[in-house]
C-alpha cells in the first residue's frame, strides 16, 4: 500500500501544499474534458438556435400545434404537434415494456440465476446492443410487423372500448406507434439492463447479509434493501434508454406507417417522431426545409434536457438512499 | 477451476451462436436492400467508348438513376483505364445544389432546372450556364397484392381516388367497371405511399395532375399530400409492404416490382387495350413528349395523357445536368466522353434489363448533338 516517493531525501509532502508536475498535468485536462464537452453543447445549442430562429420566423402555420410538413413549399408550412404527440407516446410504451423487464433480468442475473447461466445471459444481453439500429428496422418491417397482427386482433377486440386500442382497419398491417413502443423496448432493454444490473451489484454486502439475518427471504432481501439503495441508479438507467427511444431514427423510419395525423388509436398506422420526420424529410430538403428540420431538432433537444432534468430531481430527492450512481 | 473453465466455455458457445444468428440477420437485410442492377454486368465494356485521356469526374444527384448510373461507370471505367468517376446518388436538390457551388461537373436530376438555379448555374459555368440533358427514362409501376386477381387494369381517375382513400374497397363499382371479368375480394385497399420526399411521388402526382384534375385536387409535389393510406420510406420499403400483406397497392419504379415479383397494374389510357407497365411501352409515350428547353436546354413535358397504343404514360425522365459553355477545363473531356457514351446507342441498350426505358430514337438524336457541343 505503501508508496514511497522514489526521492526520499525529500521532507514528506505536507498535505495539499506540494504539486506535481503530474498532478498539474492530470488535472488540467481533466477540466479541459470538462470544458470541453460544455463547449460542445453550447455550440451545438447554439448552432440549432440560430437555424431554428430563421425557420420559425417564415413559418406560415403554427410551429406547435400544426400537423402538416412541407417546409419546401412556398410559403413554408410546418409544425411539430404530431412528432412531439408521436415521439412522447412510442418512448413511453417502450419504457413502459422495458422498465420492468430490464430490471427483471438483472435482478436475476445478480441475483437469482446460477452463475454459469449469468454470464452466458449477460453476454446475450450485451449483444442485443451491438445490433444496428437499422437492421432492428428491417427486422421489425419484415418479421415484427406481421407477427404483431394477432395481438392487435385481439387487443381491438376485447380492449378497444378504451379507445386506446381501437383499431380503424383491423386488417391492416400493424406498423403503429405501438409498434414502435415494442420495438423501441427491444432496443433500449440492454442498457437499462446492464446500468441497473451494475447497480444491483455494488449493493453492500453487509444490506443483504443483515436482511437475512433477520430471517428476511430472498425477495424481502431484494425489496428492503437492494431496490431502495439501487433506486437512483435505476431512474438513470431508465434515462439512459429513455434518450435512446426519443432519439432513435432509422429503425422507426423503417416500422412506423408515417403521416400527419395525430391519433389517440395507438394501433392505427399513423402518426411521427421528430427523428423519423427528420430522416424521411432531410433527402430532399431546401436549405430553408434543413433549417426548419434543424428547428425541430432543437425541440427535441430541449424535451431530451427537461426529461433529464425531472430525472435528476426524482433523484436528488432520493439521495438518502443513493450509492454510487447518484 | 474446471467448473469455471466449462462455464467459460459454455459462455463462449451461446455468444457464438448469438453472433452467428446476427450475422444471418445481417446477411437477410442487405439482401432485400440489394439493388436489381447490382448483380448484373452489362456486357463486356465496349470499344465503341471513345475514351478520356484520363481525370476524375465528380458527379452527384438522383437515386432514381443511380442503377443505371452504376451500370454506364462500371462499364466506362472498365474501357477506360486511368479515368475515375464517382456518381453519389444523394437527392436531385442535393444534385442540383452542389452542380451550382461548383462541387459536382455533372448532376442527376429528376425534374429540369427550375429559372432561378438556372440563373445562379451562371456563376459556374462561366460565358454559358446549366443545362438539362434527358438520359434515363423508366415506368413508375404501380403494384399491387391480390391473390386471384392477374391483369387488375385501373385508369387514372380511380387510381388517383384509392390513394386518397376515396375508394376504399376492392370490389368498389369504379375498379368492377374496368375489371369486369376479375373476382374482386370486398376486403379493404391498402394504398402505401412514400413517407420520404421524392421524385417518384412528383412524377404521379403530376401524372394524376394531368389526367384526373377532378380526383386528385393537390399540385403535384415531392411530399406525399393525400388523404390516408400508410407510408413507408423507400420505393423498397414500399414493394416489402406490397408483398408482405394482401389486398396492397404501391407505386414505384419498374425494377423493384421485377425484384420483388409484383404484379403491376395495366393502366386504360384510352387506347385500344390496357397498356402494361414495361420499359417498352414507357419509351413509347415518352416519344410523344415535347422538348419544352429554350435555346442548349432540352428539357421534356411528357404527354401525360397521351392515348397512343402501347404508349404507358406514367414515366419519369432524368436528366443530367452539365455547363452548355464554361464546363471546368480538368474535367471538360472526361464529362463529354462519358456522356457521349451514356447517350450512345450501346449506353442506352443495356437500360431495359434493369427497369429503366431507353430514349426515343428523336430525342436522343437531340440529345446527342447537343453533347457535341458542349464547351
Amino acid at each position: 500500500m505503501d508508496i514511497t516517493p522514489t526521492d526520499s531525501a525529500l521532507p514528506p509532502p505536507s498535505r495539499g501544499s506540494v504539486t506535481r508536475i503530474g498532478d498539474r498535468v492530470f488535472s488540467g485536462l481533466a477540466r479541459g474534458s470538462g470544458i470541453f464537452l460544455l463547449v460542445v453543447m453550447a455550440s451545438i445549442a447554439v448552432f440549432l438556435t440560430i437555424r431554428a430562429t430563421h425557420a420559425i420566423s417564415q413559418d406560415h402555420a403554427n410551429f406547435f400545434t400544426s400537423f402538416e410538413w412541407d417546409a419546401n413549399a412556398t410559403p413554408p408550412v410546418f409544425g411539430i404537434g404530431v412528432l412531439i404527440y408521436g415521439t412522447i407516446v412510442s418512448s413511453v410504451i417502450a419504457m413502459a415494456l422495458a422498465v420492468p423487464i430490464a430490471v427483471g433480468i438483472a435482478l436475476f442475473i445478480s441475483h437469482y440465476a446460477p452463475r454459469r447461466l449469468a454470464t452466458p445471459l449477460a453476454y446475450v444481453v450485451d449483444l442485443l446492443a451491438a445490433i444496428p439500429s437499422i437492421i432492428y428496422g428491417l427486422w421489425g418491417a419484415i418479421y415484427l410487423v406481421p407477427h404483431l397482427k394477432g395481438l392487435n386482433l385481439w387487443l381491438d377486440e376485447y380492449l378497444g372500448w378504451t379507445g386506446v386500442f381501437d383499431k380503424t382497419d383491423p386488417e391492416g398491417a400493424a406498423r403503429s406507434l405501438f409498434t414502435v413502443g415494442i420495438l423501441l423496448a427491444i432496443m433500449i432493454l440492454p442498457i437499462i439492463t446492464n446500468v441497473s444490473r451494475e447497480v444491483f451489484r455494488q449493493v453492500p454486502k453487509m444490506h443483504e447479509e443483515a436482511a437475512l439475518a433477520l430471517g428476511a427471504t430472498r425477495w424481502e432481501v431484494i425489496r428492503m434493501s437492494v431496490l431502495p439503495f439501487a433506486r437512483s441508479g435505476i431512474i438513470s438507467a431508465s434515462m439512459l434508454g429513455l434518450g435512446r427511444a426519443l432519439g432513435e431514427t432509422m429503425a422507426v423510419a423503417t416500422v412506423l406507417s408515417a403521416s400527419p395525423v395525430l391519433s389517440a388509436k395507438l394501433l392505427d398506422p399513423v402518426g411521427g417522431t421528430f427523428a423519423q420526420n427528420i430522416a424521411a424529410k432531410f433527402g430532399e430538403a431546401s436549405p430553408f426545409g434543413r433549417d426548419a428540420l434543424i428547428a425541430s431538432g432543437l425541440v427535441l433537444f430541449v424535451i431530451t434536457l427537461l426529461v433529464n432534468g425531472a430525472a435528476r430531481l426524482i433523484i436528488a430527492r432520493r439521495k438518502e438512499y443513493s450509492g454510487a450512481n447518484a | 477451476m474446471k467448473l469455471s473453465r466449462n462455464s467459460g466455455l459454455r459462455a463462449l458457445t451461446v455468444g457464438a451462436v448469438a453472433v452467428s444468428s446476427a450475422l444471418v440477420l445481417t446477411a437477410c437485410g442487405s439482401d432485400n436492400n440489394a439493388s436489381p442492377g447490382d448483380t448484373k454486368t452489362s456486357g463486356a465494356a465496349k470499344s465503341s467508348i471513345a475514351c478520356a485521356k484520363g481525370g476524375q469526374l465528380l458527379a452527384s444527384g438522383s437515386s432514381a438513376q443511380k442503377n443505371a448510373m452504376d451500370v454506364w461507370v462500371k462499364n466506362y471505367m472498365a474501357a477506360c483505364p486511368g479515368t475515375n468517376i464517382n456518381y453519389k446518388s444523394s437527392s436531385s436538390g442535393e444534385g442540383v445544389t452542389q452542380f451550382n457551388q461548383g462541387a459536382v461537373s455533372i448532376a442527376g436530376s429528376d425534374s429540369p432546372l427550375k429559372p432561378e438555379e438556372i440563373t445562379a448555374s451562371k456563376t459556374i459555368c462561366k460565358g454559358g450556364q446549366g443545362i438539362d440533358l434527358p438520359m434515363v427514362g423508366g415506368p413508375i409501376a404501380i403494384g399491387y397484392h391480390l391473390p386471384g386477381v392477374d391483369n387488375l387494369v385501373l385508369d387514372a381517375p380511380t387510381l388517383a381516388k384509392i390513394f386518397n382513400s376515396t375508394i376504399t374497397k376492392w370490389d368498389d363499382e369504379a375498379i368492377k367497371k374496368l375489371n369486369p371479368t376479375a373476382k374482386l375480394p370486398s376486403s379493404n385497399i391498402q394504398a402505401f405511399h412514400r413517407s420520404t420526399d421524392s421524385g417518384t411521388t412528383d412524377n404521379l402526382t403530376k401524372y394524376f395532375n394531368a389526367t384526373a384534375k377532378a380526383e386528385w385536387p393537390y399540385e403535384h409535389a415531392k411530399a406525399w399530400k393525400g388523404k390516408g393510406g400508410q407510408s413507408a420510406p423507400g420505393s423498397a420499403d414500399i414493394a416489402s409492404n406490397v408483398k408482405q400483406a394482401e389486398g396492397t397497392i404501391g407505386y414505384f419504379e419498374l425494377s423493384f416490382a421485377t425484384a420483388n415479383n409484383l404484379q403491376t397494374v395495366k393502366l386504360a389510357t384510352g387506347a385500344a387495350a390496357p397498356v402494361a407497365a414495361s420499359s417498352e411501352n414507357a419509351s413509347k409515350a415518352i416519344a410523344e413528349a415535347k422538348v419544352t428547353g429554350t435555346g442548349t436546354d432540352l428539357s421534356l413535358k411528357l404527354a401525360y395523357d397521351t392515348k397512343a397504343e402501347g404508349a404507358y404514360p406514367l414515366a419519369l425522365v432524368t436528366y443530367e445536368i452539365a455547363c452548355d459553355k464554361g464546363n471546368k477545363a480538368d474535367t471538360l473531356e472526361l464529362a463529354k466522353s462519358f456522356l457521349t457514351y451514356i447517350a450512345s446507342e450501346d449506353g442506352q441498350k443495356g437500360l431495359s434489363s434493369i427497369g429503366y426505358a431507353p430514349l426515343p430514337t428523336e430525342i436522343a438524336t437531340k440529345v446527342r448533338a447537343q453533347i457535341a457541343t458542349l464547351s
